[in-house]
C-alpha cells in the first residue's frame, strides 16, 4: 500500500511521535489529580508541566497527556488551542509578554513595541533566528501603575521605555 | 541582577503609607508594611489574624450569610452583586452535596492591579476570608484561581496556603470545629474570558473556557454540578473585618457619601503624574482619587476616563464629582466595574483608544456567540479605517448597531456588553472624533484601485 494515498490527513497527533512524558512529569501530572473530582480538571496544569521541560507543548505530548488522564487527544489538543499561554509551537529560549491594554496603549505602548521590533528584529508571534527571543503580545498585565508594562520568563517590568531594553534584554542570554 | 534592571522590576504597592492606614479605617490594607515584604502568618496572626475565623466557627452558619447581607458588601470584581445574597442563594441543605467555593483572581479587565497588591503583600487575609466563606457556604474544597501571569502572587499564596494547612487553619476539623476546608492553588493559562464566572468554573474543570447558560446559577450548580459560589480575591478580603468588627462598623466607614458600606481598592493609571493604589472610603469622588495622583501628566487636560476597566463605558470631566460608588455611576451608563479609573488626556484619540480597546475584546472572545465572535472583529475594522481616514458614512451608525447587537442579554455572557459599553459611550460624548474618520461619502467612487499583477 502506498502510505501517500492511505494516510488521512492529520491534524491531531494520535500516536506519541516517539514523544514520551518524563517520569516525574508523570508523577507531578498523578499528583494534580488528587485536586479536583475528574481528571480533566488537570490537564492545563499538565500542559504546563510539559510545556516548564519542553519550551513548548510539542505534537506527540498531547496523546501522552491524554493516555495519562484518560482522555481523548481531541480533548487535549482542544484545551491546549484555546488557551494563550500554551505554546503549540516552539518558542524562544525567553518569551517577552508585552501588555497591550488600554493603560499601556496610553503610556507608550506603540514605541515599546516599535523598540523591541526594531532590536530583535521580529514582530509579534515571531522568535528570533538565533532561537533566543519570542515576542507576543498579552492581556493586561495588571501592572498598569506601572505601565508600559511588559514580561519576559517570570519576571515583570515596567515602566519600560525603549531605551531601557537594551539593558533588560542582556540578562537573557 | 543589574541595578538599572533591578530598577525596572515591578512591584505592587499601595500609596499610603503605615502611618495613614489604621484598622478602624482601612480593613484591607493596615497590616501591609510600607517595604511590601509578605505579611505572614506570625504577623497576621499579631494583628487580629484568625480572629473572625475562630469566633465564626463557634458560631451559625446562616449568621455570617445574615450579617454580610446587613453590611451589604457588593461584589468588587465588578458586578457589585451583593456578596451575602448570592451566598443566601447558594444550595446547602442534608440532601445537597457540599460544594466549592471559588476565589476569582484572574484579575485581568485592563486597569485593574489591585487583587495582585492583596494577594503578594498579606495572602492569608483572603485565605481567612474564603475559610468563612467556605463555612457559610457549607463548601468543601476550595480553589483560587489565579492567572498564570501573577508568578509571585503564586509563590507567595502557596507559601501561605502551607503555613496556614501547618496551623491547622486548613484541613480537617479546623480549630476544633469540626468544620473540614481546604484550598488549592489554580493557575490559569492566560485568556480574559477565564474571570466570566461561569467560563471559570469550566476552566476549572479542564475545558475551553466558554461560558455557560445562567440559570443554573454556580450556586445552584456550578464546578462538576456541585453548588459552587464565585468571589473575586477584594470581595473576600471584605469578610474577615465584617465578621470582627460587625455591619454597622463596615457601613459606617463610608460615611455619607453613599449607601454602599466599606472601603474600596481605587487606582489610576494611564497619563497621570503618580499613578498607583489607594484604600479609601466606598464613594470617594473621581476628583479625590485624581488629585490622589497628581493629576494628568506634563499640564495636559484631562479628556474621558473609565471608572473600572476596559468594560465599563467612557466618562467625561464633569462626572469627576460624582462619588463612585455601584448605583450612581450606573446611572451615567457606566459601571464602577473594579473601581480603577485610565485617564485619557486631551491629545490621545478617542477612534484610537476604542480601536485598541475593541482589539483586545474581538481577540479575547472565546467564539461561542456570534455577535461576539463575528461583530467585534468587524467594530475593530470599521474603527481602523476610521482612524486612517478611511472611514464611510453609515460606518458609525454600523458602529452603533453592532454595539446594540452585543448588548446585555444578547450573548451568553457580560464579555460583548463590555465591549459594547465603551463603544456606545464614546459615540456618544465624542461622536465628532469618529465623524472625523469618515472620507468617501456614500456611493461615491473611491481613489482608483491599484491594479494587481499582469494582465
Amino acid at each position: 500500500m502506498n502510505p501517500s494515498n492511505s494516510m488521512p490527513p492529520r491534524t491531531i497527533a494520535t500516536d506519541g511521535d516517539g514523544f514520551s512524558l518524563h517520569p516525574d512529569d508523570l508523577e507531578a501530572i498523578r499528583g494534580e489529580l488528587h485536586h479536583f473530582e475528574q481528571p480533566q480538571a488537570a490537564c492545563v496544569e499538565a500542559l504546563k508541566i510539559v510545556q516548564r521541560r519542553e519550551g513548548w507543548v510539542p505534537d506527540g505530548a498531547i496523546p501522552a497527556i491524554a493516555d495519562a488522564l484518560g482522555l481523548g487527544p481531541a480533548t487535549i489538543e482542544g484545551v491546549a488551542t484555546f488557551y494563550s499561554l500554551i505554546f503549540r509551537q516552539p518558542v524562544g529560549r525567553h518569551v517577552i509578554l508585552v501588555c497591550d491594554s488600554s493603560s499601556c496603549f496610553l503610556t507608550g505602548f506603540d514605541e515599546l513595541r516599535q523598540g523591541l521590533v526594531d532590536q530583535l528584529g521580529v514582530e509579534f508571534g515571531q522568535t528570533t533566528e538565533d532561537g533566543r527571543f519570542t515576542l507576543l503580545p498579552v492581556c493586561c498585565l495588571g501592572a498598569c501603575d506601572g505601565g508600559p508594562a511588559l514580561m519576559i520568563d517570570q519576571d515583570t517590568y515596567g515602566p519600560v521605555l525603549p531605551k531601557d531594553l537594551n539593558d533588560l534584554l542582556e540578562a537573557y542570554p | 541582577m543589574s541595578d538599572r534592571r533591578k530598577a525596572l522590576r515591578y512591584r505592587s504597592r499601595i500609596l499610603q503609607s503605615e502611618d495613614e492606614r489604621r484598622p478602624e479605617t482601612h480593613p484591607l490594607t493596615w497590616r501591609l508594611h510600607d517595604d511590601g515584604r509578605v505579611v505572614n502568618l506570625e504577623d497576621y496572626r499579631a494583628q487580629e489574624g484568625y480572629e473572625a475565623l475562630e469566633a465564626v466557627l463557634k458560631g451559625d452558619p446562616k449568621a455570617v450569610i445574615a450579617a454580610m447581607k446587613e453590611a451589604n458588601v457588593r461584589g468588587r470584581g465588578g458586578a457589585g452583586f451583593s456578596a451575602g445574597l448570592k451566598w443566601s442563594l447558594t444550595l446547602q441543605g442534608g440532601d445537597m452535596p457540599r460544594g466549592y467555593l471559588v476565589c476569582n483572581a484572574d484579575e485581568m479587565e485592563p486597569g485593574t492591579f489591585k487583587d495582585r497588591l492583596v494577594m503578594e503583600q498579606q495572602p492569608h487575609l483572603l485565605i481567612e476570608g474564603m475559610i468563612i466563606g467556605a463555612y457559610a457556604n457549607n463548601s468543601k474544597m476550595g480553589y483560587i484561581f489565579l492567572r498564570g501571569e501573577y508568578v509571585e502572587c503564586a509563590h507567595v499564596l502557596n507559601q501561605a496556603l502551607a503555613e496556614a494547612r501547618e496551623a491547622g487553619w486548613l484541613g480537617t476539623d479546623i480549630a476544633g470545629s469540626g468544620f473540614d476546608f481546604d484550598i488549592v492553588l489554580h493557575s490559569g493559562a492566560g485568556r480574559y474570558i477565564c474571570g466570566e464566572e461561569t467560563a471559570l468554573i469550566s476552566s476549572l474543570e479542564g475545558k475551553r473556557a466558554n461560558p455557560r447558560a445562567k440559570p443554573p446559577f454556580p450556586g445552584q450548580s456550578g464546578a462538576w454540578g456541585k453548588p459552587t459560589v464565585v468571589n473575586n480575591v477584594e470581595t473576600l478580603c471584605n469578610v474577615p473585618a465584617v465578621m470582627l468588627k460587625g455591619s454597622d462598623w463596615y457601613q459606617q466607614l463610608s460615611g455619607d457619601r453613599t449607601d454602599d458600606g466599606g472601603t474600596k481598592l481605587y487606582g489610576v493609571s494611564g497619563p497621570v503624574q503618580r499613578p498607583g493604589l489607594w484604600e479609601l472610603p466606598m464613594g470617594t469622588t473621581g476628583q479625590e482619587i485624581l488629585e490622589l495622583a497628581g493629576g494628568v501628566r506634563n499640564g495636559r487636560k484631562l479628556k474621558a476616563w473609565l471608572p473600572g476597566g476596559a468594560s465599563t463605558g467612557f466618562l467625561i470631566p464633569e462626572h469627576l464629582e460624582l462619588p463612585l460608588d455601584f448605583d450612581t455611576v450606573g446611572k451615567e451608563g457606566s459601571r464602577l466595574g473594579t473601581g480603577l479609573l485610565t485617564v485619557v488626556t486631551e491629545d490621545q484619540s478617542m477612534v484610537s483608544v476604542m480601536r485598541n480597546l475593541e482589539q483586545f475584546f474581538a481577540r479575547e472572545s472565546c467564539g461561542w456567540c456570534t455577535p461576539c465572535r463575528d461583530g467585534l472583529p468587524w467594530v475593530v475594522k470599521l474603527l481602523q479605517a476610521l482612524e486612517c481616514g478611511e472611514g464611510e458614512e453609515g460606518d458609525i451608525e454600523m458602529l452603533a448597531k453592532l454595539a446594540k447587537d452585543n448588548g446585555p442579554g444578547l450573548t451568553f455572557c457580560a464579555h460583548a456588553p463590555g465591549a459594547a459599553m465603551p463603544l456606545e459611550t464614546a459615540l456618544k460624548h465624542f461622536r465628532h472624533e469618529f465623524e472625523q474618520g469618515i472620507r468617501h461619502p456614500r456611493r461615491a467612487a473611491h481613489a482608483d484601485p491599484i491594479p494587481v499583477g499582469e494582465i
